[in-house]
C-alpha cells in the first residue's frame, strides 16, 4: 500500500517516529527513528572526572538514578570491592525504588490507557477499562500518583530529591542513615507495599510471585478484580500473546549488587535455548544507518567516538547507533531480566511464547512485586552506625565499564580518563539496544523486528502503540 | 477553561517526572481545580501522532486557542542552523520551527526548566547541538525567539528555571496565570517568577547551625557546612529548596551532597569543578550573595574559634553527636 511515517509518539519518553511500509494491511518493513540527539557524550569530552556524575543523570528524567549509578560504578573502577555494604545497600534502595516508579508509571500512564481508546468501544470490558485507565482521567490516577509520591520518601531520604540526585558516589552514598530513619524507610516501604497489595495485584506478593505458569496466571486473573488481574484478562482475547512477538538473544546485566561481585537478579545472556555468561567485552556499536559519523563503526565503546558529521548520510535514519552483543540483536528490559534469572512465571512464559506485548507487560509487574520485597528486606539490612561512604582514590588515568540494570534494561557506561580528564565517554541505554536502527551488516533492531508482520491497517493502529509501548522505549535515553 | 499545550525537545523530560510526583492533591487535581485542560501533553495526553499534530495544526489555524504555551527542554538549532537535531516526529520539520510558529499563538509562554529558559545541560561543554533556551542563551538575553519576543499577553518568555523544575514552581505560575496574577513585576531579573527565586538555598537548610559556626564537611556523608569545601552553591542559588521540600521531603542539601545553582543561567559550565570549592588563600571564591568579603572573612575567623564541640565532631561525621549529653559536657568544660 504505502510507505506512511507515525509519530509523535507519546507516553513514551522523548520523541519517537516510525517509518512503516504498509502492504495489504501488513507491515512489512520498519524503520524506527530516534528524531533528537543532544550530545552527552561530546559534552562530556574535557571535563573533570567526576563531574560526570552532575551531567550523567541529566541525560534521562525517568531513570536518572540509574545513569548516576551506572556512571559511579565506571567512576569506581576497580575499587568497587572497597564500598560499605551501606553505601551499597542505599544504591539497591533508590535504584529498586526508581525501578519500580518506572514500572508502575508505565503500566497505568503509558500503556495501559491505549486500551481506553475508541477503537475497543464495542468490546465488553470496555467500559470499566476505559473508567480505571483513560489517560489522563482514568480512575486510577487517583491512586497511582498520591501512591507514586509516597514511595519517593525513599529517594527523598537517601537521595535528596528525585530525579537528578548527586548522592550516589563512586564509594558509596553521601546520606547515611540512622536506626531512626530507617524506621521511617521500612514505614514508607510497608505503606507501599500495602497500597500493591489492595489496588495493583488485589492479593500478597508473596501470593503474587507463587504462580509459575501461563495457565495458573490466566486462573488466577479469572478471579481477581486488581489492576493487573484486568489486564492479564484483556491478553487472550486481543491475541497479546502474538502481538509484537520476537525472540532474540536476551541480555542482562544483573542488578542489586549484595557484595562486590554478587546481584539479587543475576547477569546473563539466554541464547539458543540456553543462558551463557555475558562478556560485555564483545559490545559492538554500528553507525552505518545512524546520523551520527561513521569513522568508528563496529567497535567497541572504548574505541568509539560520537561526532555529528558535516553532512547527514541519506541512508542513515536515526540519531541512535547500532549496538550489538558478538554481532547479535539483543533485547533487553524486565523480560530478559526475568528469564535470565529464572524467575519460574516468566521461564513459563518464555517457553510457551517467547517476548511479545503480553509478556513485556507482565514480566514487569512481576519485577515490581519481586522488587518490592527486596526493598524491604534492604531497609533490614543496614547496619547503622557504620560506614556509608569510602572515599577512594581515582586514578589520573584509566578505562573502565559501568554495568547496570535501568528498569528499561541493561545500560552502560564506558569512561577513559587522562590527566584526570574525561577522554571519551560512551553510553549504551536500554532503549538503544531495543529501539537501534540497523547495523552495518542490515540486521534490524528489536522493535524493528517485532512490528514486521503485524497486521495494520494504516499507522495510526492501536496495535503498533501497543507494541511500541511494550517495551516502555525511553528515547531520550536512546540517542542521548 | 485554559488550553494549555506541553511540548518537550532537548532535555530529558525530568521536569515532567518531577511534575507528575505533585501531590496535596495530584497534578491532573491540581490542574483542573484550575480550570486548566491539558490539550496535550507528550506523557499523558491519549492522542498520538496525527492527531497530536492536528492539535498543533488546530492552534496554528486559529480553531484551538493556546492559553498556555509550556516547553521542556532546550531549543537544538545546529547542526549549522538546520534544527535536524530535533526533527519533530512524524513532522519532517525541526522543532525550532514548530515552537516559533506556536508561541506565536500563546496567551501565556512557559519555559519549564532551565534547559527551556537558558540552554541548561544540553548546552554544555562545546554545545554540539547549538542549544539554547527559548528567550535566552546562558544568561545573555536573545534565544531562539528574539528578545523582543511577547506573548498575546504582553509578557515575555516566564523562565521557571530549576534542573529539575519543583513541581509546585510550575503549579504555582499556572495557578497565578489561571488566577489573571501573573505580571512582569512578578518576574526576577532572568525573568524567573520571583515567588521561588526570592529565597537563596540556603534560607532553611539544616545545615545552617554548621555554617554559622563554619564547621565544615569534608567529604560525602559529613554533616556538616558544604560550603566551604564541597562547592555548595547554597548561599548564592536563588531557590526555595530549602523551605519547600522536594516530593517526598528532601532536598539536595539534606541528601548530603552540594546545591550546583541549577535555577541559573549557566550552571551547567561552573568553569570549576562542581563538588569542590575553589579557594584562593584558603578562601572560597563565591562569597555568598551580598557579603562584603572582609565581613565573612572577620565572622569566619570569629566563629571557627567559637565553635561549640558537639558541631566540630558532627561537621566531619556523618552521624550527629547527641545535643543532651555535649550541651552538658560543653558547660562543664566552661
Amino acid at each position: 500500500m504505502s510507505n506512511v511515517i507515525a509519530g509523535p509518539f507519546n507516553r513514551v519518553e522523548g520523541d519517537l517516529e516510525l517509518k512503516l511500509d504498509i502492504q495489504s494491511n501488513q507491515i512489512i518493513d520498519a524503520k524506527v527513528t530516534s528524531p533528537m540527539y543532544r550530545g552527552f557524550e561530546q559534552i562530556l569530552v574535557g571535563k573533570s572526572a567526576l563531574d560526570a556524575l552532575v551531567y550523567t543523570p541529566r541525560i534521562c528524567g525517568i531513570c536518572s538514578i540509574s545513569q548516576s549509578i551506572a556512571c559511579a560504578y565506571a567512576l569506581e573502577n576497580d575499587q568497587s570491592i572497597k564500598v560499605p555494604h551501606n553505601g551499597r545497600i542505599a544504591t539497591n534502595l533508590v535504584l529498586g525504588t526508581e525501578n519500580v516508579l518506572d514500572h508502575l508509571t508505565h503500566f497505568y500512564l503509558f500503556f495501559m490507557p491505549d486500551f481506553a481508546k475508541h477503537e475497543y468501544e464495542s468490546k465488553s470490558w470496555y467500559a470499566d477499562i476505559k473508567h480505571r485507565f483513560q489517560a489522563g482521567k482514568g480512575e486510577a490516577l487517583n491512586d497511582i500518583l498520591p501512591a507514586r509520591t509516597n514511595l519517593l520518601k525513599v529517594v527523598a531520604l537517601l537521595a535528596g530529591k528525585w530525579p537528578h540526585t548527586l548522592s550516589i558516589q563512586p564509594g558509596g552514598s553521601s546520606k547515611a542513615v540512622d536506626k531512626y530513619e530507617q524506621i521511617e524507610l521500612k514505614n514508607t516501604i510497608r505503606q507501599f507495599k500495602s497500597f500493591l497489595e489492595d489496588i495493583t495485584f488485589g492479593t500478597s506478593l508473596q501470593k503474587v510471585l507463587q504462580i509459575q505458569t501461563r495457565s495458573e496466571l490466566l486462573g488466577w486473573a479469572q478471579n481477581n478484580q486488581s489492576d493487573f488481574a484486568k489486564f492479564v484478562q484483556l491478553i487472550e482475547e486481543n491475541e497479546l500473546e502474538d502481538l509484537g512477538k520476537v525472540d532474540l538473544t536476551l541480555m542482562s546485566y544483573g542488578n542489586y549488587y549484595q557484595s562486590a561481585e554478587k546481584t539479587s537478579f543475576s547477569s546473563g545472556v539466554y541464547q539458543h535455548n540456553k543462558l551463557q555468561l555475558l562478556d560485555a567485552s564483545k559490545i559492538r556499536e554500528y553507525t552505518q544507518y545512524s546520523y551520527l559519523d561513521n569513522t568508528h563503526s563496529g567497535k567497541h565503546p572504548l574505541q568509539n567516538s560520537t561526532e555529528i558529521p558535516s553532512s547527514l548520510d541519506d541512508k542513515a535514519y536515526s540519531w541512535c547507533k547500532a549496538p550489538r552483543l558478538d554481532d547479535q540483536v539483543i533485547e533487553v528490559g524486565a523480560f530478559a531480566r526475568q528469564v535470565i534469572d529464572r524467575q519460574p512465571l516468566i521461564t513459563d512464559l518464555h517457553q510457551y511464547a517467547k517476548s511479545n506485548v503480553a509478556n513485556r507487560v507482565i514480566a514487569r509487574m512481576i519485577e515490581v512485586a519481586r522488587i518490592a520485597l527486596l526493598l524491604e528486606q534492604w531497609v533490614d539490612e543496614f547496619e547503622t552506625g557504620n560506614a556509608f561512604y569510602q572515599a577512594l582514590d581515582l586514578p589520573d588515568n584509566f578505562q573502565s565499564e559501568g554495568l547496570i540494570e535501568a528498569a528499561r534494561g541493561s545500560l552502560g557506561h564506558w569512561i577513559e580518563v587522562k590527566n584526570g580528564k574525561i577522554s571519551n565517554y560512551q553510553i549504551v541505554a536500554p532503549t538503544t539496544w531495543n529501539f537501534s536502527p540497523m547495523d552495518d551488516k542490515q540486521q534490524k533492531g528489536a522493535l524493528e523486528q517485532a512490528l514486521i508482520g503485524t497486521q495494520a491497517i494504516d499507522s495510526q493502529s492501536v496495535k503498533i502503540e501497543h507494541i511500541v509501548r511494550s517495551f516502555d522505549p525511553c528515547m531520550v535515553c536512546t540517542a542521548h | 477553561m485554559l488550553n494549555l499545550l506541553w511540548l518537550q525537545s532537548g532535555g530529558c523530560g525530568g521536569c515532567t517526572m518531577s511534575l507528575l510526583s505533585a501531590s496535596d492533591p495530584h497534578l491532573m487535581k491540581q490542574l483542573s481545580n484550575n480550570n486548566i485542560n491539558l490539550l496535550w501533553h507528550p506523557s499523558i495526553s491519549e492522542e498520538s501522532s496525527a492527531q497530536a499534530i492536528q492539535i498543533l495544526n488546530d492552534i496554528l489555524d486559529d480553531k484551538i486557542k493556546l492559553d498556555i504555551l509550556c516547553l521542556e527542554g532546550s531549543l537544538l538549532r545546529g547542526p549549522n542552523k538546520t534544527g535536524l537535531c530535533h526533527m519533530m516526529a512524524g513532522t519532517s520539520t525541526p522543532f525550532i520551527d514548530w515552537i516559533q510558529k506556536l508561541a506565536n499563538k500563546s496567551d501565556y509562554t512557559l519555559a519549564v526548566g532551565s534547559c527551556a529558559a537558558y540552554g541548561g545541560i544540553t548546552a554544555a561543554g562545546g554545545n554540539p547541538t547549538d542549544a539554547c533556551g527559548l528567550q535566552y542563551e546562558g544568561h545573555m538575553v536573545g534565544g531562539l525567539l528574539s528578545e523582543k519576543y511577547r506573548s498575546k499577553k504582553n509578557l515575555p518568555v516566564v523562565n521557571i528555571s530549576g534542573c529539575p523544575t519543583h513541581p509546585d514552581w510550575v503549579l504555582i505560575t499556572l495557578s497565578m496565570i489561571a488566577n489573571d496574577q501573573l505580571s512582569i513585576e512578578d518576574l526576577d531579573e532572568y525573568l524567573r517568577p520571583k515567588f521561588f527565586t526570592q529565597h537563596l538555598v540556603h534560607h532553611g537548610c539544616d545545615r545552617n547551625e554548621y555554617y554559622e559556626f563554619k564547621a565544615s564537611a569534608s567529604k560525602p556523608t559529613d554533616l556538616g557546612c558544604m560550603m566551604e569545601n564541597m562547592g555548595c552553591l547554597g548561599t548564592q542559588a536563588q531557590a526555595d529548596c530549602n523551605i519547600r521540600p522536594w516530593p517526598g521531603g528532601g532536598s539536595c542539601t539534606s541528601g548530603g551532597f552540594a546545591c550546583i545553582n541549577c535555577t541559573a543561567p549557566d550552571f551547567e559550565e561552573p568553569k570549576q569543578t562542581f563538588m569542590k570549592t575553589p579557594k584562593i588563600a584558603g578562601i572560597p571564591v563565591g562569597l555568598p550573595l551580598d557579603m562584603p568579603k572582609a565581613w565573612f572573612i572577620a565572622l569566619t575567623t570569629l566563629a571557627k574559634s567559637a565553635t561549640p564541640k558537639r558541631l566540630r565532631d558532627s561537621a566531619t561525621s556523618d552521624t550527629i553527636s547527641n545535643i543532651g549529653n555535649k550541651l552538658d559536657k560543653e558547660s562543664k568544660d566552661v
